[in-house]
């Protein structure tokens, strides 16, 4: 039996070899470097970039972009600051009041986009200025959450032998990775996302609901970029305005590498987590290896970014 | 026989923008005071207005080039970073610190060349952005964020992450010094502006540019060179975003690889589009450019003058984004009209 690869797989399984390399390589030349839970770690630690990457892909896939994010992470967080400390809301209601302020903020972007026929680009740039500056409006410098049911929370981790544990925040990365997954592929909303990324005329002549979706996967996103923010609370214990800051091109990025072109209607959330893994592996292994400065990361992903982006144009051209 | 008179006709275009910033004149005429209070002090013009001109002349730069980026088809998301590449470049040649990379190269420290220097590095990143999108026909938003994201951290790798501080005559002269009374900064725009402006209207560059836009397939078979003249227009486009770059790091006298053009791309883009310049591409507006960029300055320098606090500076701009948006577009004229015709009946 020959194993065969569709043709649409190969950007997905580079990036996965890609991942596979770098992992192993670092493992090699950096002591201490291979562990479970350096592995695990890189869920974690990188969690709330991969949750706002995550609808950012629904976004790119949908031919569209979405800023805001980075700058919704930010808001996000000192609203559960504020919320929690100053005003003493319960955390999960507090959650629940910044997960509905992300989709209003996120609808509403999505809206202007299709009824006002406006280019994503610069709806979702003014986006990214009111979340910053309803942040900023909210408190100008970071403040620290000091709640009993934060300490639960990150308490809450599944133990992996005795050397390693799952912590709460990979388990929320891994859960959305899971279920954005799932809708891609089967959910009718996700196969509508695809349709409209190829060719939004056909899918309007198909009778496919466009604007539904158009709007929807902006809701969706900025959904996603409110939860980074709760994780983001819930990983530092605090909230700051400045949080997130150019993140929105990290998680492009991780989309990028992760095998989803920026032209629409090719790509899978999967690529987009081991995009996520990629950035996360870069930046722990130039921590470990503890003499290269932080600004390294910047230039090897660009490197990354450009080596990826060549070699899909390759397949595209294929194709 | 009716003599020829060629009448001054202002494109529909540029209309929204000027009257956004009419109206925004105004209400400051109104409201704010000493707003047009213009003095002169040791044959320099100082005032509101004067402020405005000399703190958007960097946006202005970069907007020409983005302009013409977005007149064929693509857009340029790196010039932040190349503004930071090349403020660090030539606060580094100046001052030669010790912790920077630059103080390898034993250069004398002249200004000519120290800027012939960070020139050409804006123009060769310009030129490897043209490459990827005219070569290799990579979507250009991708292309340029290629550099955005790395752009940022050659900047940092060339300081060492630090602050390069500069104690240098002329230098300081291109970010503060003032001409026949105007400031500097403001010269440099209109001589960047006068020979844009005479390429692009008054040759055939313009007719290129504006038809490898709109319809490149076409233009590539009437024999249009659509390779070069999108490499070119990168190359020219790292080119102002350089000398942007240069004028940023003379005003404070110094380098900040960190934070000296950040988000200053979607600063330009916004100047653009608000300019008359459709994100699709095919026609391009570069005195719309500029008052799109000076629409811009004006707005945050009304927002201080009027003493809103800081921290709602982003939310008006935000919300000013998202009306002149609407302002231009077809379907929410159509919407207004349509409930002004209902009521009328």
């Amino acid at each position: 039996m020959k194993l065969k690869i569709a043709a649409k797989n190969i950007p997905l399984l580079a990036t996965i070899s890609v991942f596979v390399l770098l992992f192993a390589g670092s493992s090699f030349f950096l002591k201490g470097f291979f562990s479970l839970q350096v592995f695990i770690n890189l869920f974690s630690e990188n969690a709330f970039l991969g949750i706002a990457a995550l609808g950012m892909t629904f976004v790119i896939l949908s031919g569209g972009i979405d800023l805001s994010v980075g700058a919704l992470i930010g808001f996000s967080s000192i609203l559960l600051s504020r919320l929690i400390m100053d005003i003493g809301i319960h955390p999960v209601i507090a959650f629940a009041i910044v997960l509905l302020s992300g989709v209003i903020l996120g609808t509403g972007m999505g809206c202007l986009i299709h009824f006002f026929n406006q280019p994503p680009f610069l709806i979702t740039l003014a986006g990214m200025f009111l979340a910053r500056g309803l942040g900023f409006v909210i408190k100008m410098e970071a403040m620290p959450v000091r709640h009993e049911f934060y300490k639960q929370i990150n308490a809450l981790s599944l133990p992996l032998g005795h050397t390693a544990f799952i912590p709460f925040t990979a388990f929320i990365f891994v859960i959305l990775a899971v279920i954005t997954w799932y809708i891609s592929l089967y959910a009718k909303f996700g196969r509508n996302i695809y349709a409209m990324g190829g060719s939004e005329q056909s899918a309007l002549l198909m009778g496919l609901p466009v604007r539904r979706t158009k709007i929807g996967v902006y809701a969706f996103s900025g959904f996603c970029a409110s939860l980074a923010g709760i994780v983001y609370s819930l990983y530092t214990f605090s909230g700051n305005p400045t949080a997130g800051t150019t993140l929105e091109l990290d998680a492009i990025a991780a989309v990028v590498i992760g095998g989803t072109p920026l032209i629409g209607g090719i790509g899978s959330p999967i690529g987009t987590v081991v995009g996520v893994l990629i950035l996360g592996v870069i930046q722990t292994s130039i921590m470990f290896q503890g003499s290269l400065s932080s600004w390294w990361t910047k230039i090897v992903i660009g490197i990354l970014l450009l080596a990826f982006i060549l070699l899909q144009n390759l397949f595209q051209r294929k194709l | 026989m009716k003599p020829f008179r060629r009448k001054i006709r202002i494109p529909e275009q540029l209309i929204w923008p000027i009257a956004a910033l009419f109206i925004l004149l105004i209400f400051n005429f109104l409201f704010t005071e000493n707003f047009f209070h213009i003095e002169i002090r040791n044959g320099k013009l100082f005032g509101s207005l004067i402020d405005i001109l000399d703190r958007a002349s960097p946006l202005m730069l970069v907007a020409l080039g983005m302009t013409l980026v977005i007149a064929t088809g693509g857009i340029d998301l790196s010039v932040g970073a190349v503004m930071a590449i090349t403020g660090t470049i030539i606060a580094g040649l100046l001052a030669m610190p010790d912790f920077s990379i630059l103080s390898w190269f034993n250069l004398p420290a002249s200004f000519s060349l120290a800027l012939c220097i960070a020139l050409a590095t804006g123009i060769i990143f310009g030129a490897c952005n043209g490459i990827l999108v005219s070569f290799f026909n990579i979507q250009a938003i991708v292309a340029t964020l290629i550099l955005m994201v790395a752009g940022r951290g050659i900047a940092q790798l060339l300081s060492n992450g630090q602050i390069i501080t500069v104690q240098n005559d002329t230098f300081s002269f291109w970010g503060n010094g003032y001409f026949l009374g105007f400031p500097f900064t403001v010269f440099i725009v209109i001589i960047g502006f006068a020979v844009c402006w005479i390429l692009i209207r008054k040759t055939a560059l313009g007719l290129f540019v504006e038809a490898s836009g709109s319809n490149p397939v076409a233009s590539h078979y009437s024999g249009i060179n659509i390779r070069m003249v999108k490499f070119m227009i990168y190359g020219f486009s790292g080119f102002c975003a350089g000398l942007a770059g240069i004028l940023v790091a003379a005003d404070i006298k110094a380098a900040d690889a960190n934070n000296a053009g950040l988000y200053l791309e979607l600063d330009a883009i916004l100047a653009t589009v608000l300019g008359g310049t459709a994100l699709k591409g095919g026609r391009c507006f570069l005195a719309g450019s500029l008052i799109g960029a000076v629409l811009i300055q004006s707005v945050t320098t009304t927002i201080l003058t009027r003493g809103v606090p800081v921290e709602y500076t982003l939310v008006v701009k935000a919300l000013v984004i998202v009306m002149i948006c609407l302002l231009q577009s077809a379907e929410f004229r159509r919407m207004i009209i349509n409930r002004f015709r209902k009521t009328g009946k």
